[in-house]
């Protein structure tokens, strides 16, 4: 079958078989920041924001994204300049080996976008579905508040 | 104790180099790579825990359309050899076959086929007949040790098993002094004996390799790996082939923790393009990762501690039984280890015996695993001081002052005790593990809440502490090489065979070469992990990467550094023993100037030309421990059992941290680990061998709900022998909480745990049994 999505700004058509996840698609389309860990929605490491809400996309069915539009980790970057997200958990030391590193953005753009002064329990909430076994999460929350600042304006880029 | 020198780069928590593409999505992991006509790789494993396979057809799976080959024992090497990656000659047995006609735990490899897809591949396996003949499972260590136990390595051709037909891998006793004079000779003598269980790494990534052939028709390996150079040497020995018929390429990985220490798919996917001559993926599911990766290494340990009533440790005696599981991969050395990575601290104790044995099941395959076998031994030695502690009517933090090992002394455990063989002598330079114990102190606020049992409701709050050491690389075995060449701008390529596993290596031994070099970061461009293009190194384990990779660098740097100053002395008409490196300069005595690049240039294309380039080793002669003080505040539920980690500091002295927030990261990291495997995390296993919670719903790993408040604190020494005074991190933190975790759930509700996890079943059940 034959669907119509948009990703990360581009409008594509492509042949997807009625079975293939999302996850499968983008990988297949090249789209590689979109991570395997396990296949089942338990990790988060292929989060990707469909409609602007973050889904684990080895979840949802390709067909179901007929029409949607999808932005993955590589949709984040605006003309070489780095989302404020992506500029925090770098300052923060949020990144060790990066693997869960776009799914776990995703989830904080997503929280973002509904929330731009998210409590320290509103982040760990917002983010408990993905799942990084390098840094222990402290450094994450922490570039997430940080990112919230930046995005509201209130915090210095220093 | 040496002092700490100005720095200009070391010392500043600078981005990770390979920060920017990882946080912008770019194709740097192995599955990224996309060739065309790349197989796809599927393995059958083993249903039962213990059989021999007594016909294997594949005829019917090769002739079905999109297959391109089959694997099995009777078409594949059967070189005998180890898959743990160590170095030459690795101190673990050769009993693994790339296949084999026997099996020996739910999971073991059986066959793999190669397909035009997953879905083919996944199809033809069940084409594959396989007739079993099953054998008696072996399921637990007292199991593996009956006299009539099943031999679980009956094969004649294993080498360097300890005691195959009783199913013994390894086998460890050293002695200091007397032990039993010691007991004797002790006012206090507390025994404890504590049970860990099977838990797993779960790297967010889990193991993969892409091979295909160069231009050449070389084979190119491109693995998610800790040890791209052992991997090079393993495969060539398993499939008989020169080493230099391989290239191995390690990208960026989605984390190890010592799991991917293991040569466990590269044989099969460079076969496969061997014969196929055409590119081929092999991923496990994380079912297959849970299943058939590696664990840790379960283990049966008993402390004996004996003190007088001054609190002086007379004797401590240690005896742990290591299941290793199904084969030997890192037996013996993560056995010595939880010796010699424990004892040592309370070298106040003039008697000393650590007896080890590692032991074959049925089962799944132990192996590396971040902190390695010290993690295990911590559990009962630490928990036994609280318990000494309290019997001696000494405060726990003051029991281990009067024990801890300081700087200047020694311990002979280290010389007796070795990574499976001798070890190596050494005195401690540095270590700030007294401040530690402060600091760690004040923060949780010991003194206002131990023993004070708060209420809150049915919870009830205690804290626990214990400390640890653990070791910087392997000594007179581990080694590291770095080559830095210059470029005509000033800036320089670090080519290392270091292994960044995501804990951003890369990034400090580029600071520490920039350090050296005198230039910003950004004029240090990283190589690293490719067999071709970067010297040897043993790669990224057993705390080895910042001490020795991290000397490696600071060596090939100052070799580096004089070719500069020869180059530009008669410029700057001065001696080249005069000149300095700065700012991306060389500075005369009388402050006259030339820039990097100018000394380039010549060196390039005016005068006396070569290339400004150097390669340096590092055979570490020691291996200076870091050292740590945990505390934890714990609330524990006594309707329900479950236990809550509010706060928890963590000390560690790690020497000078070449960068806090990377060092933080790992000590944050490791604990979080440690935390999981103190309270959640279990591999079961059923009475058949199978792993019954092979995924990450069922196996449950920390999220961000379930972290307490964390403070890691750096209590920087100065490590006279480490590169600008550094000590290496990676492991130590995971030792940490379970027996802190153990510490703080006896203040709070009166029990000992002596087994892990704490879950709410075993806490309740403790407490039940204390009423």
């Amino acid at each position: 079958m034959t669907i119509t999505l948009t990703i990360n700004g581009v409008r594509r058509t492509v042949e997807i078989d009625p079975g293939e996840k999302l996850l499968d698609l983008l990988r297949r389309e090249g789209v590689m920041g979109v991570k395997v860990g396990c296949g089942t929605g338990d990790c988060g490491a292929c989060a990707v924001l469909v409609n602007g809400r973050a889904v684990n996309s080895c979840l949802l069915y390709a067909a179901k994204a007929d029409g949607a539009e999808v932005i993955t980790v590589e949709g984040l970057e605006k003309d070489g300049t780095l989302h404020p997200v992506q500029e925090a958990f770098l300052d923060e030391g949020g990144v060790q080996c990066g693997y869960c590193t776009p799914g776990m953005m995703i989830s904080a753009v997503d929280l973002l976008s509904r929330n731009a002064d998210p409590t320290e329990e509103e982040i760990r909430q917002g983010l408990s579905g993905n799942l990084c076994r390098c840094t222990g999460y402290t450094k994450q929350i922490r570039a997430v508040k940080r990112a919230a600042e930046r995005m509201r304006g209130g915090g210095r880029d220093d | 104790m040496t002092s700490r020198p100005e720095f200009a780069i070391v010392g500043k928590s600078e981005r990770k180099v390979d920060g920017r593409v990882l946080a912008t999505g770019k194709p740097v992991f192995v599955a990224d790579l996309q060739l065309p006509e790349t197989l796809h790789i599927a393995i059958l494993g083993s249903p039962h825990a213990h059989a021999r396979i007594v016909r294997i057809d594949a005829s019917v799976a090769e002739a079905m359309p999109g297959v391109a080959c089959v694997l099995t024992h009777r078409n594949t090497p059967a070189t005998r050899h180890t898959t743990a990656g160590q170095g030459f000659p690795e101190p673990s047995p050769y009993d693994t076959r790339m296949f084999e006609d026997k099996v020996r735990f739910v999971g073991d490899r059986v066959a793999a086929v190669a397909a035009e897809s997953e879905e083919v591949a996944l199809e033809a396996l069940k084409a594959i007949e396989v007739e079993y003949e099953e054998l008696t499972p072996v399921l637990s260590i007292d199991d593996a040790l009956r006299d009539d136990a099943p031999v679980i390595h009956d094969e004649v051709d294993s080498t360097g098993i300890y005691d195959a037909s009783h199913n013994v891998v390894a086998d460890v006793d050293i002695d200091v002094g007397d032990v039993e004079a010691g007991f004797e000779g002790s006012d206090v003598v507390v025994e404890s004996i504590c049970e860990t269980q099977y838990a797993q790494h779960t790297p967010i990534e889990t193991h993969v390799v892409l091979s295909y052939l160069d231009d050449a028709g070389r084979l190119v390996l491109r693995t998610s790996t800790q040890v791209p150079f052992h991997v090079r040497r393993i495969v060539a020995q398993t499939l008989g082939i020169p080493i230099r018929d391989i290239r191995v390429i390690k990208p960026r990985i989605g984390g190890g923790f010592g799991t991917k220490q293991e040569v466990l798919l590269e044989d099969i996917a460079g076969l496969v393009t061997l014969r196929t001559h055409r590119p081929a993926l092999i991923r496990l599911t994380r079912k297959e990762e849970f299943v058939a990766a590696r664990t840790r290494h379960p283990m049966r340990i008993r402390v004996v501690l004996g003190a007088g009533n001054d609190g002086v440790l007379r004797a401590i005696e240690m005896e742990a039984i290591s299941n290793t599981g199904a084969y030997g991969a890192h037996g013996l050395t993560v056995l010595a280890n939880t010796g010699s990575k424990t004892l040592p601290l309370y070298n106040k104790a003039p008697n000393a015996h650590f007896f080890g044995q590692a032991v074959y099941t049925t089962l799944p395959v132990p192996g590396a695993y971040r902190g390695y076998g010290a993690t295990q031994g911590y559990f009962p030695l630490e928990t036994a001081m609280d318990e000494l502690a309290e019997r001696l009517g000494i405060d726990p933090i003051e029991l281990r002052r009067l024990n801890h090992i300081r700087v200047g002394e020694t311990s002979p455990i280290f010389e007796k005790l070795g990574e499976g063989r001798e070890g190596v002598e050494q005195t401690v330079k540095s270590c700030e593990l007294e401040r530690c114990l402060e600091v760690g102190a004040e923060r949780i606020g010991w003194s206002k809440k131990r023993g004070k049992h708060l209420r809150d409701g049915s919870w009830v709050h205690g804290v626990g502490m214990s400390i640890m050491m653990q070791g910087s690389g392997i000594p007179l075995i581990d080694m590291a090489a770095a080559t830095i060449k210059m470029n005509e701008d000033g800036s320089f390529n670090l080519l290392i065979g270091a292994t960044d596993l995501g804990t951003g290596s890369d990034t400090i031994l580029a600071q520490i070469a920039a350090e050296v070099l005198g230039v910003p970061l950004e004029r240090i461009l990283v190589t690293s992990s490719d067999t071709d293009f970067t010297p040897f190194d043993v790669g990224a384990y057993a705390s080895s990467t910042t001490y020795v990779s991290g000397t490696a660098v600071q060596r090939a740097a100052e070799k580096v550094r004089d070719q500069i100053l020869t180059v530009a002395a008669p410029v700057l008409g001065a001696e080249a023993g005069t000149l300095r490196l700065g700012d991306g300069m060389v500075v005369g005595p009388d402050g006259k100037t030339m820039t990097l690049a100018d000394a380039c240039v010549r060196a390039m294309y005016e005068s006396d030309q070569f290339q400004i380039a150097a390669t340096a080793s590092c055979v570490p002669v020691e291996s200076p421990p870091p050292f740590l003080a945990n505390f934890a505040e714990v609330a524990v539920d006594t309707e329900t059992g479950a236990v809550r980690v509010l706060h928890y500091v963590a000390a560690v002295d790690c020497g000078v941290a070449i960068n806090p927030a990377m060092a933080e990261g790992q000590m944050e990291g490791a604990l979080v680990n440690g935390i999981g495997y103190a309270l959640t995390e279990e591999m079961q296993i059923s009475s058949r061998g199978r792993v019954r919670n092979p995924s990450l719903f069922e196996y449950k790993i920390p999220g961000m709900l379930d972290i307490p408040r964390l403070e890691v604190v750096l209590v920087e020494s100065y490590e006279p022998t480490g590169p600008m005074g550094a000590k290496s991190v990676g492991e130590i933190g995971i030792n940490g909480p379970i027996p802190t975790i153990a510490n703080a759930i006896y203040d709070a509700v009166g029990v000992r745990l002596k087994e892990t996890p704490f879950t709410p079943e075993r806490v309740l059940d403790a407490m039940r049994a204390a009423e």
